[in-house]
């Protein structure tokens, strides 16, 4: 329990009862939420170590409710929590007792597809698979595939910028939304871009993306939705050295392949999933490689050759070719539900952070000496084609000092990451889990810009605080520019 | 006219901490090749990135390369080249239509977010822009992003900065993520199609599950007839393959004819250095709007005597308008933003590019956005003053 939240304001909880009131004003019903047994419901997302229950909860239906909610905030001075699905795994939408939850689950419908132009706008509760389940029946997918997709929001993975496996050829959230309807903390309502490839002025899309609910609160969401190929498989392989691995997935983007997907698992991961799942994974190899490519039958046969040939040339010991949908759905099942099946096994914190491809045997064995250096076990499962590591830290949660020692293993490894060239998060975001680790990879200097804009777009920081920024961060007032922006 | 060329970032920072403390605008270039890009900027003073160059880093197992700012982008292709490579969002070479001789750099790319044909399924420069270090208005060094290509910490201000037109800071170094160089590519074409006939193939090749790489449509002008363009890039098998299956989709619109690699790649060159528009100095507008609005706005660019030609399937059209006092600017502008979109005038005259509009003026609230941004970035308006809006 090594994470700091702030003191909740004494006179903002003194406000409780005028603040409900005014929400109820603005979201009638059901659509607030002052039971104690019921808030608790929001105390935490997936980073269940840390937990505090917010002061009110409430669910709007509609962006002007959103509009008006905020408003009501900024002008009392009361922190609010944008909330999704509360997936979150950095603590992202962990609130504080001071805090309005505000969460945009009833926001979840579709509200205009068209597949001429390949979009699809939707309120940003929606869930990410529900978007592709949307347009599945023209064969058409939203790209974006966080393990995670079957509860998590749209708007969560826009806060986040979030990945999946697929991500190495269609990108992450940041390369496949078009335009975002947003709320400021003043509530007024920007519309930033649509249909069109792309938007007058500055980029506020890619500002927005991944701002982890530090700028303002998403209503609506245009993306982009693609054709799926005609056919996807995987091919699975089992290496007896890590290196060997690594120099496979190398010589094939070497070799200018581009697979959909290049998933890795170590031999603890292996034997995790392998008990859950059933997936007919190798038990008595280091690391394993599940790469995935799409086409047609023919395209897919010549792709896998020149993949297999590759493998082989590195001393690949075991082959297996997926020969059937049922195979398919099997390998990927191990691979999704890695996260779940180590949570059957022990408790654990799933760390995220991201390293160039080329230090990977240096890094997985530096893992491997930080870990056992705390007396813990790991198991690593990661997005081998974008070195986007999860080492998986075990330990056990009625222990609070190997919970402790747990933290301290994940953050080394962090550093490790940041030390060979890579950075804290590729997927997850910063949230609270990763907010004191932001000087390992940025100065004060960088990290005043970050905040400077925080700051010009949330002066009074009520936009989720306490998250991605180190409490003692750098900070400017916005007025203290000379140039203030004209409003 | 002083002109600064700062050969490392600490100068560079030096140079605009102090232009700030004497409130001395700088006009930002990177190759000098400028000539009528945006609102001209007044400045007395001039920082160009010339001396700032070299790649810096090239890892062609891991997919990126940076290099400094005033490196020239035609090296940076070639090193990519040699290792069967590429930027994956074709930078348009611009000097055809601007008349102008300079060398395109990198800074210049990653600052006006300069993309090409491939953009529809490989995204625009900020979508391959990784990291950048840079020097804000205040000339303070900063950097963001890194060499990795999944990296969410923090805010994304490389995104936030690519195509900000060296308003917010002067970039000294950017990293992208690079593509594998397609093994073969070629070009299919159907002939004498309507404008909305066109973009309606097009959205359906688009929609397929072939992956056609680029999409263009060149109406008839001057009796040539009306080419639909569709490229197919992969290794040789593929292409037979999927140009097959993409006869059959689309045979309804006629006859597909297909180019080999040495039609092709000229071709879409041309697209992407929008050439069919470059001929002689009328003004020239970029116009992006959604592909099934696209036929709509032609039809109006007609009535307007424009040329005009699609990239992106409809949703790019670049057009050459006679020249008139606004250069069509408030017609323009109004067709662009019924149909849901935006237009910038890329081609005019220095007196028509300070009256008018260039960029679209985005709404209010989103303004004020921007307005702020600049702000945090450059509050005293050192860097590149009204190049983008006035008074910005
Ligand atoms: C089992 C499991 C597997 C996962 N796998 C992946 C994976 O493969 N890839 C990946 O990237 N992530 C993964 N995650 C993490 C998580 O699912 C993502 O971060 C997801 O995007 C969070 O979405 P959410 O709707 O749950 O958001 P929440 O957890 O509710 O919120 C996340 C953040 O978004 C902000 N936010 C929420 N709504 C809004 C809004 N309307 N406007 C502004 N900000 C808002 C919150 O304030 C918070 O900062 C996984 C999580 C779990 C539990
Ligand atoms: C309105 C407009 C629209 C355009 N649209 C397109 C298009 O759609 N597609 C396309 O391919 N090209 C487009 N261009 C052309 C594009 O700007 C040039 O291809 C490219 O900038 C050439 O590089 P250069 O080094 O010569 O840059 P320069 O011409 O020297 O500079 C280009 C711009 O980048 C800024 N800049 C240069 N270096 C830096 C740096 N290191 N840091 C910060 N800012 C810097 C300059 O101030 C200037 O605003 C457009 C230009 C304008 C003005």
């Amino acid at each position: 329990m090594t994470i700091a939240f702030p003191e909740p304001q004494a006179a903002v909880l003194a406000k409780r009862d005028a603040i409900i009131a005014g929400l109820q004003a603005i979201v009638p019903g059901e659509g607030v939420i002052t039971a104690l047994d019921e808030r608790r419901a929001f105390e935490t997302d997936a980073l269940t170590s840390y937990r505090r229950v917010p002061m009110v909860v409430v669910l709007p239906e509609t962006t002007e409710q959103v509009s008006a909610i905020l408003k009501l905030c900024n002008r009392e001075g009361v922190p609010v929590v944008a909330r999704g699905a509360g997936t979150s795994l950095a603590g992202g939408a962990i609130p504080q007792e001071d805090a309005v939850v505000l969460g945009i689950a009833k926001m979840n419908r579709v509200l205009e597809t068209n597949f001429a132009d390949r979009t699809m706008r939707v309120q940003s509760g929606i869930t990410n698979l529900a978007i592709s389940g949307e347009v599945a029946h023209e064969g058409f997918f939203y790209a974006p595939d966080p393990s995670s997709q079957l509860a998590c929001t749209i708007a969560g993975n826009v806060a986040m910028n979030s990945g999946g496996a697929h991500c190495l050829k269609y990108g992450v959230t940041a390369n496949n939304i078009l335009g975002l309807k947003l709320v400021t903390i003043e509530g007024e309502i920007v519309e930033i871009g649509g249909a069109a490839l792309d938007s007058p002025g500055y980029d506020l899309i890619g500002l927005m993306v991944g701002s982890e609910g530090q700028l303002g609160v998403v209503t609506e969401v245009t993306v982009r939705i693609l054709r799926q190929a005609e056919g996807a498989r995987p091919v699975l392989f089992g290496f007896d050295e890590i290196g060997q691995a690594g120099r496979t997935v190398a010589d094939i983007i070497g070799a200018g392949i581009i697979p959909v997907a290049i998933e890795y698992m170590d031999r603890e991961a292996i034997a995790i999933c392998e008990a859950f799942a059933h997936a007919g994974y190798p038990l008595d190899v280091e690391a394993m490689l599940i790469i995935e490519v799409e086409g047609s039958e023919a395209e897919m046969e010549a792709m896998l050759a020149r993949i297999v040939e590759i493998a082989r040339a590195h001393q690949v010991k075991v082959i297996k070719e997926s020969k059937s949908a049922i195979e398919t759905a099997a390998i990927w099942k191990g691979r999704k539900s890695a996260f779940g099946a180590t949570g059957r096994v022990a408790d654990y914190i799933c760390m995220d952070g991201t390293i160039p491809t080329g230090r990977l045997p240096e890094v997985l064995a530096g893992i491997d000496r930080i870990v056992k250096g705390y007396g813990l076990r790991v198991a690593n499962v990661f997005h081998a084609g974008d070195g986007n590591l999860h080492p998986l830290v075990m330990f056990n949660v009625n222990d609070p000092a190997e919970q402790v020692k747990a933290e301290h293993a994940g953050e080394d490894i962090l550093r490790l990451c940041v030390e060979v060239g890579g950075c804290l998060t590729g997927e997850h975001g910063v949230g609270i889990e990763k907010r004191d680790l932001m000087r390992e990879q940025f100065s004060d200097t960088d990290l005043l810009q970050q905040t400077r804009i925080k700051s010009a777009l949330d002066p009074q920081w009520l936009l989720n605080p306490a998250k991605v920024f180190p409490l003692d961060a750098p900070k400017e007032a916005a007025s203290s520019t000379p140039a203030k922006a004209a409003a | 006219m002083t002109l600064h060329t700062p050969s490392t970032a600490a100068e560079l920072a030096a140079i605009v901490a102090d232009a700030r403390a004497t409130r001395s605008p700088l006009a930002i270039s990177g190759g000098g090749t400028r000539a009528g890009l945006g609102r001209p900027v007044q400045a007395a003073a001039s920082l160009s990135t010339t001396k700032l160059t070299g790649i810096t880093l090239y890892e062609p197992a891991e997919l990126v390369i940076a290099a400094r700012a005033g490196t020239p982008l035609a090296q940076v292709v070639e090193t990519l080249a040699q290792r069967g490579q590429r930027l994956p969002f074709e930078p348009m070479d611009h000097r055809g239509l601007f008349g102008t001789a300079g060398e395109p750099t990198v800074g210049g790319v990653a600052a006006a977010n300069v993309s090409g044909p491939a953009r529809i399924n490989l995204g625009a420069a900020r979508d391959s822009m990784i990291g950048l270090k840079f020097v804000n208005g205040r000339g303070e060094d900063i950097k963001t992003g890194g060499r990795v290509m999944k990296n969410v910490t923090g805010l994304d201000l490389t995104k936030t900065l690519a195509g900000s037109h060296g308003t917010l800071a002067v970039f000294h170094e950017v990293c992208f993520k690079v593509s594998p160089l397609a093994e073969r590519e070629a070009t299919l074409v159907i002939e004498g199609l309507s404008d909305a006939l066109a973009i309606e193939a097009l959205s359906a090749a688009l929609g397929s599950p072939f992956e056609p790489t680029a999409a263009a449509h060149l109406p008839a002008f001057d009796g040539a007839r009306a080419r639909t363009l569709l490229r197919i890039e992969g290794f040789g098998p593929m292409i037979t393959y999927r140009t097959g299956e993409l006869a059959k989709l689309l045979k309804r619109f006629g006859a597909l004819e297909t180019l080999g690699e040495a039609e092709s790649g000229p071709l879409w060159q041309a697209v992407r250095d929008a050439a069919f528009v470059a001929a002689g100095t009328d003004p020239v507008w970029r116009i992006s709007v959604a592909p099934s609005k696209g036929a709509a706005v032609g039809t109006k660019l007609a009535a307007l005597g424009g040329r005009y030609f699609y990239d992106w399937g409809g949703g790019l059209i670049w057009a050459a308008v006679p020249a008139s006092g606004d250069a069509s600017a408030a017609a323009i502008h109004a067709l662009a933003k019924a149909a849901g979109g935006h237009a910038t005038l890329v081609r005019a005259p220095d007196a028509v590019r300070l009256s008018v509009d260039v960029f679209d003026p985005p709404a209010a609230p989103l303004m004020t956005l921007q307005r702020k941004l600049k702000a945090s970035f450059d509050p005293d308006g050192i860097l590149n003053p009204g190049h983008m809006y006035a008074g910005l």
